[in-house]
């Protein structure tokens, strides 16, 4: 059984090809200069539509997270830590934690990406504790 | 001005559920077709009293057109007839609409029928990956979050922000199963002590088993019908006071606020409406898939400040005889929760309070009551504010 993999589509493919490259890319509005997560066709805050993919920091601090201590399905190892992390450019992302003990994570520790393989084609981005 | 307000325009005038728990053998649309005999014969009319129709689809027997197909299961022509789906808040904002169907004239007598069959009707495994369907497919559910785990990241982060801690969790479940113990129809009945809870696996942290809601099978139904024609009914009609709804987003990595939901919102139009407050509360059935949404709904609602809902909690008010009885049935932890049906075992079990026919766990004179659903993670909501008389 396999990783719930990501389904394609034209406007998210910038994203999912840039954490292919080690980038995490965010929307950035040419009009208000505000950045969003998820991409839309629109900006979320002034509903300008030209939006240009730009690289981000990579940096983020954890707003929220949890153990799972039972997995969703038999891909998933529990325990895992899905997290909700704010990136430093504003917008919110849910993620996963990788790389750490479940135990040492709390609310309001930083952040930063990395890239997790899931597939021949699909790398999930993911963060490390700093 | 036209007075463009339901209040007091509708009221419930029938109510049943069926047996609740675990039901192998029996599909949920033959459960849909229980309740609605039931309510119809509590309502003491037949099939033909009805002309509107509204139920929700089941997870575990999926129809392109179920209201339709109920409808025709009954042999019965509905003038007004619609299948609706918003999770947990399903409930509630069907009645809503059904009210402004009455209130419009599109209705005179609407059925609301709803069951399911998630104990039974799916593996485990089934259940599990539909529900955590609720995440963005493209950027939540990747990451493995469980619907427990979705709900375990509101109450982190409740627990960060205003110290909550897990035994204030637990004493919901506790109040809830005390509850429960008094309802000879609930599914969980013996009694459960914080350690009891807390000392539980861990599903997701904070919430360990015994903070989750149970799976079920089980359908209820109720007639709704005009303040007007509802004195033509044999019980005590309970009318629609007040109700609100708040929408705020449907992914919890784009919730507005983690800690704060549309509940707020839902309530303070419901309030209105009603020209009551909390205070006028006699008992309040809150939707309760986790215990953290129960704490959230308390501070959102109004029972408390924000930030004090597991002091209030702790205080063992929402117990049996406590200060606002919360879930007298026993709610979705331990009466049942059989999906999208869930809430309407909180608003059949509001209707028997109401009319003091609630038996050995009566909230004595009860006046009124707040019922609030929610559906998504805390996504959307609809409060009711129901009562014995309009005033």
């Amino acid at each position: 059984m396999n990783k719930t993999l990501p389904p394609m589509s034209d406007l998210a493919e910038p994203y999912f090809a840039g954490a292919r490259d080690g980038q995490l890319r965010l929307q950035q509005c040419r009009g208000c200069q505000q950045y969003q997560f998820y991409p839309r066709t629109i900006c979320s805050h002034c509903s300008g539509g030209e939006l240009d993919w730009t690289t981000a920091s990579g940096d983020g601090v954890i707003v929220s997270f949890t153990v799972v201590r039972r997995a969703v399905s038999e891909a998933y190892d529990a325990p895992y830590v899905v997290a909700l992390i704010d990136l430093a450019e504003g917008p919110r992302m849910m993620s996963a934690l990788v790389d750490v003990d479940p135990e040492s994570v709390a609310i309001g520790q930083p952040v930063t990406v990395a890239f997790a393989e899931w597939s021949e084609t699909i790398s999930m981005p993911v963060f490390n504790l700093v | 001005m036209t007075d463009t307000s339901l209040k007091g325009k509708v009221a419930i005038v029938g109510a049943a559920d069926t047996e609740v728990g675990i039901l192998p053998g029996i599909t949920p649309m033959e459960l849909c077709v229980e309740a609605a005999l039931a309510a119809l014969a509590d309502a003491g009319i037949n099939k033909d009293g009805i002309d509107g129709l509204v139920t929700c689809n089941a997870m575990a027997q999926p129809l392109m057109y179920h209201a339709e197909a109920f409808a025709e299961y009954l042999q019965i022509f509905p003038r007004y007839c619609i299948n609706v789906g918003a999770g947990g808040g399903t409930t509630f904002s069907i009645l809503h609409h059904a009210a402004s169907a009455i209130a419009t004239g599109m209705a005179d007598t609407i059925l609301i029928v709803m069951a399911d069959s998630l104990r039974s009707g799916l593996s485990r495994e089934q259940a599990m990956l539909i529900q955590s369907s609720t995440g963005h497919p493209q950027f939540e559910q990747p990451y493995g979050p469980t619907v427990p785990a979705y709900y375990a990241l509101i109450a982190q982060a409740h627990m960060a922000q205003f110290g909550t801690t897990a035994e204030q969790f637990a004493e919901i479940a506790v109040a809830a199963r005390a509850h429960a113990a008094l309802n000879p129809a609930a599914q969980k009945r013996d009694p459960i002590t914080v350690a009891d809870v807390v000392n539980s696996r861990l599903i997701a942290d904070p919430l360990h088993l015994l903070d989750c809601s149970l799976v079920s099978d089980g359908g209820s139904a109720i007639i709704m019908t005009s303040a007007e024609r509802a004195a033509d009914f044999p019980h005590q009609p309970v009318y629609l006071l007040g109700v609100g709804e708040g929408h705020s987003h449907e992914h919890i990595s784009q919730a507005r606020d983690l800690t704060t939901s549309a509940a707020r919102e839902a309530g303070e139009r419901a309030y209105k409406m009603a020209g009551l407050g909390a205070n006028d509360m006699d008992f309040a059935q809150l939707y309760d898939c986790f215990t953290p949404t129960v704490l959230v709904e308390l501070e959102d609602l109004g029972f408390c400040a924000k930030g004090e809902g597991g002091e209030f909690a702790a205080s063992g008010a929402l117990r049996p005889g406590g200060a606002l009885p919360v879930n007298t049935h026993g709610g979705l932890l331990s009466h049942c929760h059989p999906g999208n049906p869930g809430s309407m075992f909180a608003l059949t079990e509001s209707v028997w309070q109401l009319r003091h026919t609630a038996g050995e766990r009566q909230v004595a004179d009860a006046q009124h009551a707040l019922v609030h659903a929610q559906g998504g993670i805390m996504s959307s909501h609809t409060t009711l504010i129901l009562g014995r008389e309009v005033h």
